[in-house]
Order: structure tokens, then C-alpha cells, then sequence
């Protein structure tokens, strides 16, 4: 037999390919500094046609100057480009499109830049390879969409080009392990070069070029709800949450989505939940960014641990503060990290709640609308049974026990609850018979329809009327009816079956406020524990600082 | 605005009203609501004023609901309305009941 002819071929390709991309680049910098002059010559000197890009960027930390400089580049050299990175939420995501530098995308979310991406795919100026969730996305980093090249956003180098970055780490450690170990280009803008970095967030060898942007990169204040905002049928719909089913069920674990009516249960936590007794039996330990409207329970002793995606923008003095409570670097500063945080939500949290657009009969909840792209980011990591997970808890346990009966061998079950008022604003149903979500896939020529949250995950329907207990149900007409029960004067809830719902409410199935409890008329602002802004900053003891534009005294 | 009056058949309210009551506010997304007594004992009359239009169904639905939750007869409601969802519309009614019986108790 012949030993096989391993002589023709090369098994090094890709580092003899970066090594020739970095010798085009070496005249552009000293060491690894660029001149921020220089960028653009360096972005066409190390892109090659065809490259798989990631720019980075979340719904919060954008690598925002790389990609406006991205824009300025030849685009009879750099095309073909596959852009694989969590969000397209900057125009000039957008704008290189339709430049025609870009021929796929591989995204998680693009909220802002939604609409302009619905039309580029209709006229069919661009294939979406899929929308992932950002937890998918990252996998998918290390197995067939790595990144080429990656840019990335940091606070801080150092001239060797160590990087810090601060709070906001987010996806950065993600990106470049996946590109900096298989070969790929990794580049960084900062905000500041300095001699000596407070901690070193990704070592300066896995980082080919740092270059000081002109401008600060930018960071939307995402999860900052305003409480003076907040309505009294929010403040209901909290009681509820909290009375009927964190208290029920133990919830000690879990993550809360970004809207107004989770940012209520967390101002009644200090209050409401304290007068039923539930510090320290329930909300203790969360896979959430530090939301400003959590800062009266940390306060009040509720809250044991925080493990965050990412920052919020004025939030970094009171989470170097309270270290007892988030994950802080021996510097004394956050550390955020959204593929750990992810991990968290999905493996470690017993419960997910969050608000939605639509949800139809099954219990699929969308925010798809049409003529809009937004993706999903993480909700249907966090809004989903984890079905590898091996560990018990008591409400684990439960919900596992109501949602499949009696089987012979005991599993529990993720509760994953949507909390919507029964009509959005614009008097828009947040119950319907059809999810926009069909229409969009078929305009978009889409293989799944963007579900955001399953019906066979999502366990409670929350809304002003109740909760739906969807475990409960054995039959689909039962589940049918449930969701009709909760779903107020919406046309599907007013198609209900009256005595099917009494039936289901007997049953426990549907909980009505009074069921559990709860007086309408209690359900007062005044049960919040902060009713501004300016509470927020002073239940901190004066260390969040709030950006401008929510500032109003 | 729409307006439109209604009158709803409703057990007779126990206690005797003889003051008027205010409860919440115009302001967008909310509503006010006024609680007078009335000559009707076995119904109650409701005058809306709506800023928004072509709601009317959902509004006969909510206030229908309310006359047979609780024992309103006896009672004359005006709502001014600024585009308040059903949700709040039926806190409302509820918190205007409430503190009508509360003032009387």
C-alpha cells in the first residue's frame, strides 16, 4: 500500500493568507497603532473580495466610526462581503449595502434600521442567510461563520494593543476569539490610547490593529425606562406577576425582558412584593443588564446577584459601588459579557417574562410587523424551555410537573411568561388570529417565520384581565380558549367561549385579578418605588447618573 | 370626538347617592369620569365623549361589562375620554365605583 501524497498539499492557507494581508497593511501603522487618517487604506488593505466581516456592534456599544470609515472604502475592491454580526442597526450597516459592497447577511437584530432592510430584501439587493438569535449567531462564529475580519469597540489600548472594555465588554471577547484564532484580522477603535490599562479585557495578541477614533464610539441608554412612564395598569399587571406568579411559584433565578411593564414588577419588588413577605424568597439572583429601575430592590436588600449582557449608560459608578451584586474587575468597573449572560439566561434562570407585539391562538408571540426586519436578539434564548438542562429547582420542578402530567420520569420546565396590556397603543391588538410574522416571511422569502417565543415554550399569558395558565391545558381547544380569556376586548378575546373560560377559571387555568387577591383600585402609582428619574438617582444615594435626555430637572 | 349615550340595565345600587363624584384625568391615554345620581334605579345612563372614533363596539362591550359587574343602577356616568385603552377604561369604572361606594359607606 502506498503512503498518500500529503506533499501537494498546504495546510497553512489561511495564516499564509493573513500574514499577506498584514504585510499590505504594514506600512499603515507603528506596531499595531493606526492612524485614524489611515483607516480607510487599511480597511482595503487587509479585505479581500468575498470576506466574511463582522462589525461590531449590539443594541448598545457600536463599532461605529470602523463602520462609517468602512463606507469610505473602494467598493470595486471591497465587495462580496458577507457581513456576520449581531445587529444592523447603524445607518452605515445599512448604507454599505446599498453601496452593493455586501452580498449576505447573518444577523440577529437590526430594530432601528428595520425598515430600510425590508425593502433592500424585497427589491432583492440582498440574501439574508438567516436571522439568529445572538446566542446562535456566536455559535455559528466557531463553526461556519467566522469572521475574515472582525472590527471591534473598545474603551481603552495600550500601545501594545491590550484592550479595556470597562462595562461594556458585551460581544467583544466572543468575536475576536473566533476570529483571532482561526486566522482572521482583528481591529479595534478605541476612545483613548493610554500608557497603562485599569484591566486588560482582551490581551493585545489577539488584536492585529488598534486605531484612536475621533469620536467616542456610541452607546444607546437601552434599558433605561423612565418610571414617570409607567402606567397604573402596568402597576396591575405587576401585582399580578408577582402576587400570582413569582410568589406561587418560588421564582428566585430569572430574567426580565426591557419594557415598561417589567421595569414595574422591579419598582414594586421594594413595596408590593416586601408587604407579602417575599424579600428574599423570590427575585434574588438575575441575568439582566443593570436596569436603573432595579436600583430600589438592590437597595432594599432584594436582589443577591446581577450577571449582565452588557451596560447601561450611567450606571458605571453605582455598579462599581455595589460589587457585592454585580460581576466587577479587580479595577473596580463592571464586566458585562452577552454569550456568558445568554448562557445564563437560557441554563441558569427559572423564569423569563417579557413584552411583546402579537400573539396568536397557538401562543406564538412575534414582533414582526410588516414592512419591518427587526429580528429577535436574545428573547428566544431566554424565551425557551432549555432542554439540555439537568439541574432541579422547586419551580422548575413545578412547572415541569403541570405542563407534563404525570410521566414516569420527572423533568421540569423553563416558565417563559409574556405580560402584555391587551391592546398596544394606537388601540392595536396585541391578540390576533394570524401573526404578521406569515406575511413578512413571504415577502421576505423566508424559510421560518420570525417566531419570537414558540406557543409549545411560552407557559403564562399575562395581561389586565389575568393570568393564563397555558401548562394547564390538555387540549388545544383549551389553550385556545385560555389565551381568548386573557386577551380583553381585542376581536380575539371577545370571540371566547364564555363558559369554556368560566370552565378554565374554575379550574385555575385563568386566575381574574380578585381570584388571587388583588384590588383593581390598589393598583396605584403610588405603589412604585421610585416615581421618576430623579427617585432613581436619589435612591441610589447619588450614584447613577443619568443620561441627558432623561433628565428633566 | 364622538359622542354617544348609553343605558345599560344594572341592579339598583344599594346605598342612596346624593354627591357626585370625580375620578381620573383628560390627558392622552386617560380619561376622566363623573358618578352623579340619577332618577333610574334599575339602569344606569352613560354619556362618552371620545377623542378617538370608530370604537364604539369596544366601548358598548367595556361599559356593558361594567353595568352587569357591578350593581349600578341609580347612577348617571359622563366620561371624557382622551383616547384611553380598554384596559384603563374598566380601572377607571372600577376606581369610580369604588371610591363612589367608599365615600358613602
Amino acid at each position: 500500500m502506498n503512503a498518500p501524497d500529503t506533499s501537494a498539499k498546504r495546510w497553512d492557507n489561511l495564516a499564509r493568507n493573513r500574514a499577506a494581508r498584514l504585510a499590505r497593511a504594514e506600512r499603515l501603522a507603528s506596531g499595531c497603532i493606526v492612524p485614524s487618517e489611515q483607516i480607510v487604506q487599511l480597511l482595503e488593505a487587509v479585505i479581500e473580495p468575498g470576506d466574511r466581516v463582522c462589525i461590531e456592534g449590539n443594541n448598545q456599544k457600536q463599532a461605529d466610526f470602523l463602520a462609517r470609515s468602512l463606507i469610505k472604502t473602494d467598493p470595486s475592491r471591497l465587495r462580496d462581503l458577507h457581513l456576520v454580526q449581531s445587529v444592523l442597526a447603524l445607518p452605515e450597516h445599512i448604507d454599505l449595502i446599498e453601496r452593493g459592497q455586501v452580498s449576505r447577511i447573518d444577523f440577529s437584530f437590526s430594530g432601528p434600521q428595520a425598515a430600510r432592510l425590508a425593502r433592500l430584501v424585497e427589491s432583492r439587493k440582498i440574501t439574508i442567510g438567516a436571522i439568529h438569535t445572538y446566542l446562535e449567531l456566536f455559535a455559528r462564529y466557531f463553526v461556519d461563520l467566522t469572521p475574515r475580519v472582525a472590527l471591534i469597540a473598545a474603551q481603552a489600548a495600550d500601545r501594545e494593543g491590550n484592550l479595556y472594555t470597562g462595562p461594556n465588554t458585551e460581544d467583544t471577547p466572543a468575536i475576536v476569539e473566533a476570529t483571532a484564532f482561526k486566522g482572521g484580522i482583528v481591529i479595534a477603535q478605541v476612545n483613548e490610547i493610554v500608557d497603562k490599562l485599569p484591566r486588560v479585557d482582551i490581551p493585545a495578541d489577539w488584536v492585529d490593529f488598534v486605531v484612536r477614533a475621533p469620536t467616542p464610539h456610541y452607546i444607546e441608554p437601552l434599558f433605561t425606562r423612565d418610571p414617570a412612564q409607567i402606567t397604573e395598569i402596568q402597576v396591575l399587571m405587576g401585582m399580578i406577576a408577582i402576587k400570582g406568579l413569582y410568589a406561587e411559584y418560588g421564582i428566585k433565578r430569572l430574567n426580565h425582558g426591557i419594557g415598561f411593564d417589567t421595569a414595574a414588577i422591579e419598582l414594586l419588588l421594594p413595596t408590593y412584593a416586601a408587604d407579602l413577605g417575599l424579600k428574599g424568597k423570590i427575585c434574588t439572583h438575575w441575568a439582566l443588564n443593570p436596569h436603573p429601575t432595579l436600583i430600589p430592590a438592590i437597595e432594599a436588600g432584594f436582589v443577591e446577584s446581577v450577571h449582565s449582557f452588557g451596560s447601561e449608560v450611567g450606571m458605571e459608578r453605582y455598579t462599581a459601588a455595589r460589587s457585592d451584586i454585580f460581576f466587577t474587575g479587580a479595577d473596580g468597573s463592571m464586566r458585562s459579557n452577552r454569550a456568558f449572560c445568554q448562557a445564563a439566561g437560557h441554563y441558569a434562570c427559572d423564569l423569563f417574562i417579557g413584552s411583546t407585539l402579537q400573539i396568536d391562538l397557538q401562543g406564538n408571540s412575534s414582533t414582526a410587523t410588516k414592512g419591518r426586519i427587526a429580528g429577535f436578539g436574545g428573547a428566544p434564548n431566554m424565551g425557551a424551555d432549555a432542554r439540555g438542562r439537568r439541574h432541579a429547582s422547586p419551580a422548575w420542578l413545578r412547572a415541569g410537573r403541570e405542563g407534563r402530567g404525570d410521566i414516569a420520569m420527572p423533568r421540569g420546565q423553563k416558565l417563559v411568561v409574556q405580560i402584555v396590556e391587551t391592546f398596544r397603543e394606537h388601540m392595536e391588538p396585541a391578540f390576533v388570529e394570524r401573526l404578521d410574522a406569515w406575511d413578512l416571511a413571504a415577502t421576505a422569502n423566508m424559510e421560518l417565520p420570525p417566531v419570537m417565543i414558540y406557543g409549545e415554550d411560552m407557559t403564562h399569558i399575562i395581561t389586565e384581565e389575568g393570568i393564563a395558565n397555558l401548562l394547564l391545558c390538555r387540549t388545544p381547544q383549551e389553550r385556545e380558549q385560555a389565551i381568548r380569556g386573557v386577551a380583553g376586548y381585542t376581536p380575539v378575546g371577545m370571540a371566547r367561549d364564555p363558559r369554556m373560560v368560566e370552565n378554565l377559571r374554575d379550574r385555575g387555568i385563568i386566575r381574574r385579578p380578585e381570584d388571587m387577591g388583588i384590588r383593581k383600585s390598589d393598583a396605584t402609582r403610588d405603589l412604585l418605588a421610585a416615581r421618576s428619574v430623579k427617585d432613581l438617582v436619589y435612591a441610589s444615594g447619588g450614584l447613577y447618573d443619568p443620561p441627558r435626555q432623561f433628565r428633566n430637572w | 370626538m364622538e359622542q354617544f349615550t348609553l343605558t345599560l340595565p344594572s341592579a339598583a345600587i344599594p346605598q342612596n347617592v346624593t354627591s357626585a363624584t370625580l375620578c381620573g384625568v383628560v390627558s392622552s391615554g386617560n380619561l376622566e369620569i363623573l358618578v352623579e345620581p340619577a332618577a333610574t334605579s334599575d339602569a344606569c345612563r352613560i354619556v362618552v365623549n371620545t377623542s378617538a372614533h370608530g370604537f364604539r363596539d369596544i366601548w358598548e362591550a367595556v361599559l356593558k361589562d361594567f353595568a352587569r359587574r357591578h350593581s349600578v343602577g341609580g347612577l348617571s356616568l359622563s366620561i371624557n375620554d382622551a383616547g384611553a385603552t380598554p384596559a384603563v377604561v374598566s380601572l377607571r369604572l372600577d376606581q369610580a365605583f369604588e371610591t363612589c361606594r367608599g365615600e358613602l359607606a
